[in-house]
């Protein structure tokens, strides 16, 4: 079976934002004076041939932790869904 | 002999041919290492050089230590070799757990292309071996992801152990100590942001990187 997943990395807390400082910085420019605490990141999505959603999971944690983020400076947040068709 | 360097080149590193001449420069035998080599040869030093290995995709130097050549060169520094990886260099060997921590977007977001000055801030590791603690040495920064960060665990072994060799004399991206360089706890393996080897001539501004590359050599060979 393939499972969907998706991995989102963000800084971790603590960690310097100059990106997500910058940008808003700009919001209040364009009338969201409402919006705080803005946080950028990544979003990775990819499928992983698994025989359950516990296996998928764990693999897609994996890669996360050895590739896709880099545990220095950044978490990753990992979800798998139900198997997809095909 | 001449000491015998091999300078690691990746898909889309650019300063190979400039490490390579500084090193000819004070008197090293450069050797081109491609990534796909599975062997360091019989170098006496290595040298990985700045550029964007692999595009920068992903995060700089990230893909890197997925060339087969980046073994050979965890061997070789296993053993003790001496191994330099200056700007991207130093991004691939944080990635590859050569060395600690790593390198995120300096605080200015600004990319940086200037002469910076630094201070050796430790004469025990391959590259500073000899010089002087407190000398002062002008070298150019060109990067975007040039701020050194680590937890709280390693910046205290880093500062205990006397394994911060480069610091900036007037931080200009953010790095956490002032750090423009470090080693590893065998003090054979460096990565620092500055380019010694664009500083290889007073005809271009400074000639003070020749003073690391020959302190690299002397290392290299004793």
């Amino acid at each position: 079976m393939r499972f969907a997943a998706h991995v989102e990395v963000r800084l971790r807390p603590g960690i310097a934002d100059p990106e997500s400082a910058t940008i808003e910085r700009a919001l209040p420019a364009l009338g969201f004076d409402d919006v705080h605490e803005l946080a950028t990141g990544r979003s990775f999505r990819f499928e992983v041939e698994a025989e359950s959603a516990e296996s998928a999971r764990a693999r897609a944690e994996e890669l996360a932790d050895r590739l896709l983020a880099n545990p220095v400076m950044e978490d990753a947040t990992v979800s798998v869904s139900e198997p997809v068709l095909g | 002999m001449a000491p015998r360097v091999g300078v690691v080149v990746f898909p889309g590193t650019n300063c190979e041919h400039d490490v390579a001449s500084a090193l000819a420069l004070v008197g090293a035998e450069p050797t081109l290492l491609w990534h796909r080599d599975r062997s360091v040869g019989d170098a006496d030093a290595v040298v990985v050089p700045g550029g964007f290995a692999h595009g920068d995709y992903l995060r700089a130097g990230a893909l890197a230590r997925f060339s087969p050549i980046m073994e050979a060169v965890s061997t070789f520094a296993a053993a003790g070799g001496s191994v330099v990886g200056i700007c991207n260099g130093f991004q691939v060997l944080t990635e590859a757990g050569l060395l600690p921590g790593a390198l995120q977007k300096n605080s200015t977001l600004r990319f940086m292309c200037a002469p910076v000055v630094v201070t050796v801030a430790s004469d025990r590791s391959a590259l500073t071996g000899g010089i002087p603690v407190g000398t002062e040495l002008t070298l150019p920064v060109n990067n975007f992801d040039g701020s050194y960060v680590c937890d709280a665990t390693v910046l205290d072994a880093l500062r205990a152990e006397d394994r911060i060799v480069l610091r900036y004399a007037d931080n200009p991206n953010g790095s956490i100590d002032d750090i423009a360089g470090i080693c590893n706890e065998g003090r054979n393996v460096v990565g620092l942001m500055p380019h010694p080897e664009r500083a290889s001539s007073e005809l271009i501004g400074s000639a003070d990187g020749l003073v690391l590359l020959r302190s690299l050599l002397s290392v290299a060979v004793a």
